[in-house]
């Protein structure tokens, strides 16, 4: 659901046709109209887009972890999560890792194209419910990105929560998203960030190892935290299991899911993961939901 | 000494550790520094020291030929460097160099094997705290090499 587009949804005929409207809608099938107001390079194949609504009436309002289906015009739709600060409410942005087709063409929009947005979708991470406890945030790669709303919740509201512990793995330094926010956070009251890299050369001075192996410098309070973590799902599954035996609660531990989704709305059926919809139900579900289905092959 | 027993004894690695034991393995340690860029140990020298990291970090590196060593863990505060003095040949399989400034107690791997032979209970409590260390880095390395974040097509 983040932003590799193996998963991309490219136009089906056989679907509703998602028609372009200028207005207001409650369809959920049909895309609104932005403009791209910027795009900015995070690595070499990750960047940010800042959409805003093509009529201003339109605000724009969404939860952390909710994410969009966005319509690149004759090439495709694809869904992407929202990685921008849930209080603005003039803008979207979408951190989006180009790797296929349509992730290419989505990032090579210029600032003043018009891109179809259908959203926001999805239940978000539990922000309310976390409110009064510690929150933990492991990301893996471009899992940063639907975290990131989260964080600035987060920090936004500092005193409705406590300690703030995240952390995040990337593949090499070159990899790691959002540095200089990353540097920010770490200097924020009760906020821990560390950070580590699976391949890491010698000018890199941080941690070397998978995102698992920072558990041990993480200053938790397992019976007072709510973990959420997004990454890859092999990734998810070692940390969801080193939480666990950290002594987290399944229950307390959030996981963003990712299939292909297509509709958006639970109507498709193409996410559909067990009893749920990733789209309609998720894409974010606790350990407790997951762990039966997370070892299944046939999933 | 005391020093030393205080220091073992509140490192995680010995947690829980009893103190006859205890006692013994402060025979065998020894305080150290490692100014940074220096290397501690050198890829097929001969394991005989062990070392638990009080501050600072190490890298543990693998030589790549006409290439930069390959950096393929670091270790901090709190963990422990090296565990081929435990088991045959007895040799370093990695090089490990300090990052930054290392203090870390240096224990006598020949001198803890002899004591590991002469008394089994405490040879199965160290083979038992490393074990656990093993398990851990190897299923560490098994996430690292499924390369999970590289792009599938």
């Amino acid at each position: 659901m983040r932003c590799d587009d193996d998963y991309a949804t490219m136009v089906d005929l056989t679907m509703s046709d998602p028609t372009m409207t200028t207005a207001t809608t409650t369809n959920p099938m049909a895309s609104e109209p932005y403009l791209v107001r910027a795009v900015a390079k995070e690595t070499y194949d990750t960047f940010t887009l800042t959409l805003e609504p093509e009529s201003a009436a339109n605000g724009t309002s969404f939860q952390p972890g909710q994410f969009s289906m966005l319509w690149v015009f004759g090439v495709g739709e694809l869904p992407i999560s929202i990685s921008g600060h849930p209080e603005q409410h003039d803008k979207l942005v979408y951190t989006v890792r180009s790797v296929g087709q349509a992730t290419h063409a989505l990032v090579s929009q210029t600032a003043g194209a018009g891109v179809g947005v259908r959203g926001p979708f999805g239940a978000g991470w539990p922000a309310e419910k976390a409110k009064g406890r510690d929150v933990v945030v492991v990301a893996g790669g471009i899992g940063l990105a639907p975290l990131r709303p989260l964080i600035y919740e987060v920090l936004n509201n500092r005193d409705a929560y406590g300690r703030l512990v995240i952390l995040y793995g990337a593949r090499s330094p070159r990899d790691l998203l959002y540095r200089k926010e990353l540097t920010a956070w770490a200097r924020q009251r009760d906020t821990q960030v560390l950070v580590t890299v699976d391949y890491g050369g010698l000018a890199w001075r941080g941690h070397v190892g998978v995102v698992t192996t920072l558990f041990k410098y993480a200053r938790l309070q397992p019976s007072r935290s709510t973990a959420m973590v997004c990454g890859p799902e092999i990734m998810m599954r070692f940390v969801a299991r080193e939480l666990e035996a950290h002594g987290l609660a399944r229950p307390d531990i959030y996981l963003s899911m990712e299939r292909n989704m297509k509709c958006g709305i639970g109507f498709c059926g193409h996410c559909q993961y067990g009893p749920h919809f990733i789209c309609k139900d998720g894409p974010i579900f606790t350990y407790a939901q997951l762990r039966p289905l997370l070892e299944k092959h046939e999933l | 000494m005391e020093n030393l027993e205080r220091i073992i004894a509140e490192h995680s690695f010995f947690a829980g550790l009893d103190k006859e034991f205890m006692t013994l393995l402060v025979g065998c340690a020894s305080n150290v520094h490692f100014k940074a860029g220096t290397y501690i140990l050198k890829e097929g020298s001969q394991a005989d020291t062990f070392y638990l990291i009080r501050s600072g970090k190490v890298a543990v590196e693998v030589v790549a030929p006409q290439h930069d060593p390959i950096i393929v863990s670091t270790l901090e505060v709190g963990e422990v460097l090296g565990w081929s003095w435990l088991l045959p040949p007895f040799q370093w399989k990695f090089h490990a160099r300090a990052v930054a400034d290392v203090r870390a107690l240096s224990l006598d791997g020949k001198c803890l094997r002899t004591k590991c032979e002469e008394n089994h209970d405490l040879g199965y409590e160290v083979l038992k705290r490393f074990g656990q260390i093993m398990v851990d880095r190897l299923e560490a390395t098994r996430l690292q090499l499924l390369d999970v974040y590289a792009v599938r097509r």
